[in-house]
């Protein structure tokens, strides 16, 4: 079973849908609880890093880093993915899961914000997350902020600079954009996280 | 590389996909799910359907309608129409679209972007609007196309990006449903004006008025409905052209 984290912040319809829909089964949950009966962890999340906050109060902040510590694969997606580093200048306030080094910055003034639409992935190494993806496959983003690109960056895209489009150490795995919204290749991501052993 | 979008417009009206001329003139193209979905496979960027009658019949979004053409939907699916307050914001999320298109009601209650942005995030925040030349400017107009508002179209652009919204739909009613070109004009001028995304839609008729309207009119995406209902210009074939003329696509897709 797939737990979608609940924390309030958006809309997580989309990404369960997108699980049900290659055959996982996934539930949405906010207890801390139930992640430690769960065989992978999804941290979705869209809009403002401030939301994060929330996992620290819920006590899903620390439920979150045990079972990825004990190796519980756990997928950060868009905003969830950015919570995995130190932190963003979004809300630096609002510590990160420091997972990854690294903060999260806004994207330079000379492009438009936020970076809305289908960008190329470039993948930088062999990832069990991106498995059978071609090089520059097409992705859906929407963002304002962007993590760097780390040691972890298993694929780059590329808005008036580099950054991290994908993310993976171990069984921790992010992506920034959105494979629940990405079509067909975002399907196959999400099927590839189900097979993560 | 991040690419020009091309997005299908599905205008409902009581359940059917509808098409008019300049706002008006309505011919039916089918079924909602089925032409999302078709439209999905063809290649679009993004799925946008407008309950084109909700705020003039005076009643809610077609929840329904919403919830079967996201149901097997997985690119983005905005959904705009008859969403008045925060709570048929939520309505319309729940039935599975990603972001709503707000128009009459952000018009008459701008705190309202503000509103929706702050509880699901600017991302999820379409601004329709929706101009028609006359006196050297571009006017607002609310309801589908039916009252003025004397309102500035570059004016209300800038404000409702600076209240939150995260993208503009901006439709020329001039060019709607004319087959004559988008009005790059209209378009640049409201793009150099704003930080945000820019769809333009109205007047979409053949590959070459997708490639003025990325180049002259600095649309981030574009957007049209007629020519794809109909089969006038599959979206493969526009995508396929526009890659030809180097314009950044997402293909093949």
């Amino acid at each position: 079973m797939i737990v979608i984290v609940d924390y309030g912040a958006g809309n997580l319809n989309s990404v369960k849908k997108a699980f049900q829909h290659i055959g996982a089964d996934a539930v949405v949950t906010s207890e801390p609880a139930s992640l430690a009966a769960a065989d992978k962890i999804v941290l979705p999340g869209v809009g403002h890093f401030s939301a994060l906050g929330v996992l620290e109060r819920m006590g899903l902040r620390e439920a979150m880093s045990q079972n990825a510590r004990a190796g519980k694969p756990l997928l950060g997606i868009c905003l969830g993915m950015q919570w995995l580093f130190d932190g963003s200048e979004e809300a630096p306030q609002i510590t990160g899961a420091r997972l990854f080094s690294g903060t999260c910055r806004q994207f330079p003034l000379s492009v438009k914000s936020p970076h809305v639409g289908w960008n190329s992935l470039t993948v930088q190494k062999e990832s069990r997350l991106l498995q059978g993806l071609m090089q520059d496959t097409f992705v859906y983003y929407t963002h304002s902020f962007h993590a760097p690109v780390v040691a972890a960056t298993t694929a780059a895209s590329e808005y008036g600079l580099p950054f991290s489009a994908a993310v993976e150490q171990d069984n921790i795995f992010g992506v920034q954009f959105h494979p629940e919204k990405s079509g067909p290749a975002g399907l196959l991501i999400l099927k590839n996280f189900c097979e993560v052993r | 590389m991040l690419t020009k979008r091309i997005i299908a417009c599905l205008d409902v009206d009581g359940g059917r996909v509808v098409k008019g001329v300049q706002f008006n003139n309505l011919r039916d193209a089918g079924d909602p799910a089925e032409c999302a979905t078709t439209h999905a496979r063809d290649g679009a960027d993004e799925i946008v359907l407008l309950d084109i009658t909700a705020t003039s019949d005076e009643r809610g979004t077609l929840l329904g309608t919403v919830a079967r053409t996201a149901r097997s939907l997985f690119i983005p699916f905005t959904v705009g129409g008859g969403i008045r307050q925060l709570a048929d914001a939520a309505a319309v999320f729940d039935a599975g679209a990603d972001k709503v298109a707000i128009n009459s009601a952000a018009v008459h209650r701008p705190e309202l972007i503000s509103e929706i942005a702050e509880r699901f995030g600017s991302q999820a925040v379409v601004v329709a609007i929706d101009a028609k030349r006359g006196n050297g400017k571009f006017e607002v107009f609310v309801a589908g196309g039916r009252t003025a508002t004397a309102r500035d179209a570059i004016q209300w652009a800038r404000e409702a990006a600076s209240r939150g919204a995260g993208e503009l739909l901006l439709t020329s009613m001039d060019r709607d449903g004319t087959r004559a070109g988008f009005d790059c004009e209209l378009t640049r001028l409201v793009s150099q004006a704003v930080s945000i995304p820019v769809i333009a839609s109205g007047g979409a008729g053949s590959a070459a008025d997708f490639i003025d309207v990325f180049r002259d009119g600095c649309a981030d995406a574009a957007l049209a409905a007629s020519i794809f209902h109909f089969g006038i210009e599959s979206i493969v074939e526009l995508k396929s052209r526009l890659h030809a003329a180097n314009v950044p696509v997402r293909w093949p897709c």
